[in-house]
């Protein structure tokens, strides 16, 4: 055993000073130089505050807003998380029938789609499917005073195709929309005041 | 359907093609020759040499290379365990977070030293930055870099000519980081950072949302530690919610690199197993049966994820497939594909919640663990788990036709398969009676969330996890409380030293054999005759072993779900 100590005690040395400070320091420093928008949570800032990360979703529940998936942890990014239930679960089932409700009763929808009604896996998606948008588009119209078919073709511009064509879902990101919306279609209350 | 079954080929080749290339830079690395990368790294590894003293490079049986196994281990728990008891006196950390409590740092030191990365704790909310880099991140690499050497020291003994010699331990190990992990970790880091991946050392981040909200985003050096957690199997998120966090995997392309990292050096092990015998159709022979077992289980999880929960369809008309803890980026498929991956390899990382999976998707991840994490399985670990059937296999058919079974020209003895046996019997020990016991003791039944028979395969899967050396979890399986975490933690060991520790024996034994050359008798092992024989012993020992078990957890969960009973 004790042969052993000492190239124990070398290698665990080499190993915390290389991977454990040199190679997060090194790539902290690449990345913070070259990219430092992406090493900094590709932050979105609106007049000059931070509005969020292009990436992280958030809770929306204004009318005039585009909504989000339901999330387990209501959007919280400091503690994501999901439901964990599963498909058997009698609160699964009941809290996906409510909301499967509440989207009918909201949108006046006939198909409700599936990701409407269930929960991400980090509570943080930042997407929804164009078919949950579109959905969204009349109440959004109705509560800024807009021609439906504006937004709707708004949120089929922000739709993000799969990866090649094949990889992954077609999407639309919340707040990328959102803040179209806002810059677009501004309420009369926070429109600039622009006369006198 | 057809898009996605082209995804997943398209997947499968790329993976297969690039470990096809790293299995040859492997052998010139673990067989001491040059490689590009040698001006530059041969210095540094002079220096180690220099610092460690002989005992570092002279040939070593096979109990001196376990005593350096165990020795090495045992050096990086304490130390780990220091950092996570001492995190709030250190710096790099901005916000404030406290010590781990004594019983969640041993979980969580075992957990990464096993190369399990279980995780009882949530990343964002309990360790520091320097707990994340100097803590988990150096153990992401040495416990990876320690299952290369295992496996390569057991390939050794497979072709020695007699000396009885498996290598040494901090020569593989200190190679494994230097040529192989390290240089592919810091091309991945740059990906991800490009892909959005955070990689800061500043504070997490306060907006305001356009509703006037407050959002705090966790942020961090996240980037380093999510290469190496993906390529070297451990799975430990930087996040609580792993790859599914949109920090963590952003986009498609950061998905389809961290999905391919995960099978990238165990595939590649089938391969430099080949070169190393001198016979590449034996890798491609033990490639092909875990490639049969892999694509099985991925189609079979593929497709009842797409077909989604009848029990919703039924209530609100909604069809489609199961996005119940699934990510809209990914959606079914690609999260199918990353949990037959994560499961099959015992990386454990995931990209979307296993406890909300359809419960016969629940049943293949839980054999995929259960059958002792051979099917690609952990860097290295995964090849010597399916050597330990390979021995099995030839000792079954040495059985039926009243031979003394051989492998490789070397003959497979009582001592062997005795070695053998009892490495096998760690998995149901580990998962059968301990999740026995966390069924019948009331500390034990507290973690369980879900009611029925999900409860039980919340269980099994956190055992069958733990003693795989997974990592993954059904994570509604509350496993912080004192009683599953020290629990676990007995398991990680189970899992991990008690298999190690007789492959390494068997290699020693027969690294004394002299090989005999092949007669007209010798049963060929790298036709697809042996490929079944093997397929079949896995499937029997492993699968037969859990089956009762799994009839009361997901089989009883699916048969339910289909009478329209729910918990």
């Amino acid at each position: 055993m004790n042969e052993h100590i000492r190239p124990a005690l070398a290698t665990l040395g080499l190993m915390v000073v290389l991977t454990g400070l040199a190679y997060p320091l090194a790539i902290t420093g690449l990345g913070q130089a070259l990219m430092p928008q992406q090493a900094n949570a590709s932050l979105i800032e609106r007049n000059g505050r931070i509005v969020g990360s292009a990436l992280v979703g958030q809770a929306f529940a204004a009318p005039r807003y585009l909504h989000p998936r339901p999330s387990a942890v209501d959007y919280d990014a400091a503690a994501a998380g999901a439901s964990n239930l599963g498909p058997t679960s009698a609160e699964l089932l009941a809290l996906q029938v409510a909301r499967a409700e509440a989207f009918r009763a909201e949108t006046g929808a006939a198909r409700v789609p599936v990701d409407a009604v269930t929960a991400s896996a980090s509570g943080l998606d930042p997407h929804v499917s164009p078919q949950n948008a579109l959905a969204q588009a009349a109440r959004i119209a109705a509560a800024r005073g807009a021609p439906e078919a504006a937004i709707r073709s708004m949120i089929a511009s922000h739709v993000e195709p799969p990866l090649l064509g094949l990889f992954g879902e077609p999407r639309v990101n919340v707040l990328s929309v959102n803040l179209a919306l806002d810059a677009a279609f501004p309420l009369a209350a926070t429109l600039p005041e622009t006369e006198g | 359907m057809s898009t996605s079954l082209l995804v997943l080929t398209l997947y499968a080749a790329a993976t297969v093609g690039l470990a096809w290339l790293l299995a040859g830079y492997m052998h010139r690395v673990f067989t001491g020759q040059r490689v590009w990368l040698s001006p530059i790294i041969g210095p540094l590894e002079r220096g180690f040499r220099g610092a460690a003293g002989p005992a570092a490079s002279r040939a070593q049986g096979w109990a001196a290379y376990s005593m350096a196994v165990l020795v090495f281990n045992l050096c990086g728990f304490l130390f780990l365990y220091a950092v996570l008891r001492l995190q709030g006196a250190l710096p790099w950390n901005p916000e404030g977070i406290r010590a781990m409590a004594p019983d969640l740092a041993f979980n969580t030191a075992i957990s990464f030293v096993t190369n399990t990365n279980w995780q009882a704790y949530s990343g964002e909310v309990q360790l520091s930055y320097l707990a994340q880099m100097v803590g988990l991140t150096v153990q992401n690499f040495v416990s990876a870099a320690t299952g290369m050497a295992v496996a390569v020291a057991v390939i050794r003994g497979f072709v020695a000519k007699g000396d009885g010699r498996v290598g040494n331990f901090w020569t593989d190990m200190v190679r494994a980081v230097l040529y192989v992990l390290l240089p592919i970790s810091i091309l991945t880091a740059m990906l991800l950072i490009w892909q959005g991946v955070p990689q800061s050392l500043g504070a997490y981040i306060r907006a305001s949302t356009l509703e006037g909200a407050s959002q705090v985003i966790a942020q961090g050096p996240a980037a380093s530690q999510i290469a190496i957690k993906q390529l070297g199997t451990n799975g430990g998120g930087f996040f609580g919610v792993n790859s599914a966090h949109p920090l963590e995997n952003p986009t498609i392309l950061s998905n389809m690199v961290q999905s391919m990292l995960i099978l990238l050096i165990p595939v590649a092990f089938c391969f430099l197993f080949g070169r190393m015998v001198g016979d590449r159709r034996q890798g491609w022979a033990i490639f092909a049966a875990m490639g049969v077992l892999f694509v099985t289980g991925l189609l079979l999880i593929h497709g009842f994820e797409q077909a989604g929960n009848p029990m919703l369809t039924v209530l609100t008309g909604i069809t489609g497939p199961n996005m119940e803890g699934k990510e809209l980026r990914f959606g079914a498929t690609l999260s199918a594909l990353w949990a037959q991956a994560t499961t099959a390899a015992s990386n454990g990382s995931i990209n979307a919640m296993h406890d909300s999976f359809m419960p016969l998707s629940g049943l293949v991840m839980l054999l995929n663990m259960q059958v002792g994490e051979v099917i690609f399985g952990g860097v290295g670990a995964g090849f010597y788990g399916m050597l330990l059937y390979v021995v099995l296999a030839v000792f079954l058919a040495g059985l039926m036709v009243g031979r003394t079974p051989e492998y490789l020209g070397k003959k497979i003895e009582g001592r062997e398969v005795t070695l053998a046996v009892l490495a096998f019997l760690s998995m149901p020990l580990g998962i059968l009676v301990l999740s026995a016991l966390s069924a019948v003791v009331p500390a034990g039944l507290a973690a369980v969330q879900d009611a029925g028979p999900h409860g039980l395969s919340e269980i099994l899967y956190a055992y069958s996890s733990a003693t795989g050396n997974n990592g993954s979890a059904f994570a509604g399986f509350g496993a912080g409380a004192p009683f599953h975490t020290t629990l676990q933690g007995i398991a990680m060991l189970l899992g991990r030293y008690a298999i190690i520790i007789p492959m390494l024996a068997i290699a020693g034994s027969l690294a004394t054999k002299r090989p005999a050359p092949a007669t007209a008798g010798t049963f060929p092992t790298h036709g697809p005759l042996f490929v079944t024989l093997l397929v079949i012993t896995v499937l029997i020992l492993g699968a037969l072993t859990f089956f009762p078990a799994l009839v009361l957890g997901p089989i009883a969960e699916h048969v339910s779900m289909l009478g329209g009973q729910s918990f």
